[in-house]
């Protein structure tokens, strides 16, 4: 996928919110559908089981306008966090340009977050991409729950972010850092608009 | 001018109306050399042009506290010139300005019709992007619409980026008002801030003037001012009585972060887009919009990196496009149908394009015409032409009305092809000189006519045929063969006969003798009148021979002229050998041309060496017309069958 295109003046990009089942991914698209003027959204699609959680994935697109005369749109998608959806995570993954990852801020979903990451990198790998090379945020969601239930973004720094991305603290069910998050990846996925390798026509 | 360092992006709210504008001017304070240059912004008054100006020099400084940055309006900038003129300064205004680092210039609409002060800011604006400096300049307008703007630098703009700052919505002017009540530490009543807003005007300032105006009456007052007092207390205001018949607007706190979220992606997208790729993908975006193929800039963008001398390629491409847009002007004028031809939307297709043109004009101006050679006068006139003759005065003298198409044949030398072009001579001389003849072969109508089909302008050829007034085909016979020809040699007599102009063909033999010709174009000359030229008569020989041998110095002209009448010859080229032959002959003995050179030439037992007889021609089957039947004025409908018939004259 071309992430920007000179010649029909078109910005593409395509982020993926990644992370363990009820992270809250959705959540994240649902409070940027909620802000997003009517006439710059699309439709969201959104598969779901009858307990709400994603079964395939979402998909939100956004029309940014033109910016410096080019005609911009994000493709915003999650992926089921659930372990036994893994084609599904890896069909998704597919020609990212960034990847949110957005982790369960509770104590006990700490191993989730951890293998979900680790899944991230493997499949990362299987894609024949260099993780590293792949832009990257991590989102500390649900920081709005009790203290004692939840690690601190420092503990939870420590704990994941070893790569030292840029991270943010969220609520993304009442919006705290959403847009954040989503300016954060935004602004790494862009600079790479100068690399002439990833410019397409 | 100083900056004002109060002056902040910080403190200038973004709204739709000015997000692109903000953009452009945060990608030029953050990433100087690379954001657009020069960068205008233009806006009505009060909308924030010079506080965007002052927030990018700002920015700057505060990176690069040396940065030599120059703020000033235009009218300042002429000052300057022309202080430094007066004072025969201009060196140090220009090593004044050669350090300028950074040049924001705001209302540079002042400098309308100062056409030497608009030509130092191009040079200037030029040193600065030469050494990647940049350029911002602010105006109430855009540069086209600048009443005495000089191209060169309305191009210049043109070529940067022009950014407009619209006036500021509803959302944003609540976002102002609120600023301004941080910035004194004023506090209003809910609603208050909301309600002023309500007012549309355009001008920040004037906005900012409405709040002072309420916080002066709050500070007045023992009561904080109630949001409906709001538009009563503003009540001289037109645009306040204007929204106090309105409908207080829904709050729109909703999409407040994703404005800002918004105008962050903008500044990213700004700070990061290749400036060189924008800049040929704008100009390929311009040239494809205007309906031109753009190829050549699109190989541009697939370049890793950009050509050292892409600036060149693109002012190239604009130079290409302005040629080929020279070509099609010349091309439409002389064939209207060429208009928006492709080869002229193709900068590729120049060569194409030029010999299209080419052929454009030769098609329009070279119509093969009657040969000056040949005039009506230098025709001889005896019993063996005189008919043919008659007929070719009459159809001079009304053409398209008599004998039409008027064929005349006749075997090769009798006079075809002079008698033809003297008739497009008579023709253009009636007409005052505005008659359109054309005179052409039936090769060279063939050629052209594969030429054309080669070319794809069939249609223009054909066009151009259909001007005529009169057409003269000489040896018609030579489109014998020739299918697609003949159609077209058909189609064009039948649209000319209906138009009622003149035609004129030449043939060896009758339409109706010859072969390889299509029935359909056969019929087509029968309604016209058909003439022979027959080999000159002994009088015509006469007459002929007295002619030439006047020109042969020392020739015994009358004797001579009877004796070589009385031998046979097929016409006047015959008759010029015949001489040659003597006059080489007389050379040779050492005498003057006479009876004597001719008889010793003709007579003697000894046979000339190097001349066959000349063949006597067949005897003509056609014999046309009779002077009694013109004499009668009769129109004569050729039918062939009859026509030997018609043989009233025998000739000797």
């Amino acid at each position: 996928m071309s992430l920007v295109n000179y010649a029909t003046r078109e910005i593409t990009c395509k982020i993926v919110y990644y992370g363990p089942g009820r992270s809250g991914k959705t959540t994240n698209l649902h409070h940027i559908y909620g802000q997003v003027p009517e006439d710059r959204k699309g439709k969201m699609v959104s598969l779901a089981t009858q307990t709400d959680r994603t079964l395939f994935f979402d998909f939100l697109p956004l029309d940014l306008g033109t910016i410096s005369g080019f005609t911009t749109k994000f493709q915003l998608y999650t992926v089921p966090g659930q372990v036994y959806y893994q084609s599904t995570r890896k069909l998704v993954l597919q020609g990212a340009d960034g990847v949110v990852f957005v982790a369960d801020s509770q104590r006990r979903q700490l191993d989730e977050n951890i293998e979900s990451f680790q899944d991230l990198h493997a499949n990362l790998a299987d894609q024949g991409v260099d993780a590293r090379a792949v832009p990257l945020v991590i989102q500390y969601n649900k920081q709005d729950l009790p203290r004692d239930l939840i690690m601190s973004t420092e503990e939870l720094r420590d704990a994941i972010n070893f790569r030292g991305v840029p991270d943010f603290s969220a609520d993304a069910l009442h919006g705290p850092g959403v847009f954040e998050t989503l300016r954060g990846i935004s602004e790494l996925v862009l600079k790479r608009l100068s690399s002439p390798s990833r410019a397409a026509r | 001018m100083p900056l004002d360092s109060r002056t902040r992006f910080e403190h200038y709210e973004v709204g739709p109306a000015n997000f692109e504008a903000v953009s452009a001017a945060r990608a030029v304070a953050e990433s100087p050399g690379r954001g657009a240059s020069p960068l205008t912004l233009c806006g009505a008054t009060g909308v924030g042009k010079t506080h965007l100006l002052q927030a990018i020099g700002n920015a700057m400084v505060q990176r690069q506290p040396a940065l030599r940055v120059e703020f000033l309006t235009a009218d300042q900038f002429a000052k300057q010139l022309h202080e430094a003129v007066a004072g025969s300064d201009i060196d140090e205004f220009i090593r004044h300005w050669g350090r300028v680092e950074v040049l924001l210039m705001d209302d540079i609409q002042l400098l309308a019709g100062h056409r030497e002060t608009q030509l130092e800011l191009l040079r200037q604006i030029e040193v600065m992007q030469s050494m990647q400096r940049p350029v911002v300049l602010a105006s109430d307008r855009p540069p086209s619409e600048i009443a005495g703007l000089e191209p060169a630098l309305g191009e210049r703009l043109a070529a940067g980026k022009i950014a407009l700052i619209g006036p500021p919505e509803y959302e944003t002017r609540v976002a102002i008002l609120n600023a301004r009540c941080r910035e004194r530490g004023a506090q209003l009543a809910p609603g208050v801030v909301e309600e002023i807003a309500r007012i549309e005007t355009g001008n920040v300032r004037e906005l900012q003037g409405l709040l002072y105006r309420i916080l002066d009456f709050q500070a007045s007052g023992d009561e904080p001012v109630r949001a409906e007092d709001v538009l009563a207390l503003l009540d001289d205001v037109p645009e306040a009585r204007a929204a106090a018949g309105d409908q207080a607007p829904a709050p729109a706190t909703a999409t407040l972060d994703f404005q800002s979220f918004l105008t962050d992606i903008a500044s990213a997208v700004t700070a990061h887009v290749e400036g060189w790729k924008s800049r040929v993908a704008e100009a390929a975006a311009g040239w494809q919009s205007a309906g031109y193929r753009t190829q050549a800039l699109e190989r541009l963008l697939d370049e890793p990196a950009p050509p050292p001398n892409y600036e060149a390629l693109l002012r190239g491409f604009g130079a290409t496009v302005r040629k080929l847009k020279e070509l099609e002007s010349e091309a439409v004028e002389a064939d209207p149908s060429l208009s928006g031809h492709d080869v002229f939307r193709d900068p590729e297709r120049m060569r194409e394009a030029e010999a299209l043109v080419q052929r454009a004009r030769a098609a329009a101006v070279d119509l093969p015409g009657p040969s000056v050679e040949f005039s009506r006068a230098g025709f001889e006139v005896g019993k063996s032409n005189q008919l043919a003759v008659r007929a070719v005065d009459a159809v001079a003298s009304e053409p398209g009305k008599r004998y039409n198409p008027l064929i005349i044949i006749g075997p090769p030398g009798t006079g075809k092809t002079h008698l033809l072009n003297a008739l497009g001579h008579e023709l253009i001389n009636a007409s005052g000189g505005a008659a359109v003849v054309a005179f052409v072969t039936g090769q060279q109508f063939a050629d052209e006519f594969i030429a054309a089909l080669r070319d794809g302008t069939v249609t223009q050829w054909r066009r151009r045929y259909r001007r005529v007034d009169a057409l003269l085909m000489d040896d018609l016979q030579q489109v014998a063969g020739k299918e697609r020809t003949q159609d077209e040699v058909f189609e064009l007599f039948r649209d000319l006969l209906g138009a009622g102009k003149q035609l004129a063909i030449t043939a060896a033999q009758s339409p109706q003798d010859m072969t390889g010709l299509d029935d359909r174009l056969r019929a087509r000359f029968e309604g016209g009148l058909v003439v022979e030229l027959a080999a000159p008569d002994v009088s015509m020989r006469e007459q002929l021979y007295r002619r030439f041998l006047d020109g042969v110095p020392g020739a015994q002209l009358e004797p001579l002229a009877r004796y070589l009448a009385s031998r046979p010859a097929d016409g006047v080229p015959d008759i010029i050998a015949t001489i040659h032959r003597l006059s080489a002959t007389a050379d040779r003995m050492g005498v003057a041309l006479s009876v004597e050179v001719a008889r010793r030439e003709f007579e003697e037992p000894e046979p000339a060496p190097a001349r066959a007889p000349t063949p006597v021609g067949a005897a003509p089957a056609v014999r046309a017309a009779s002077d009694v039947f013109f004499l009668d004025d009769e129109k004569i409908v050729w039918e062939l069958r009859d026509v030997a018939s018609r043989v009233i004259e025998e000739l000797g």
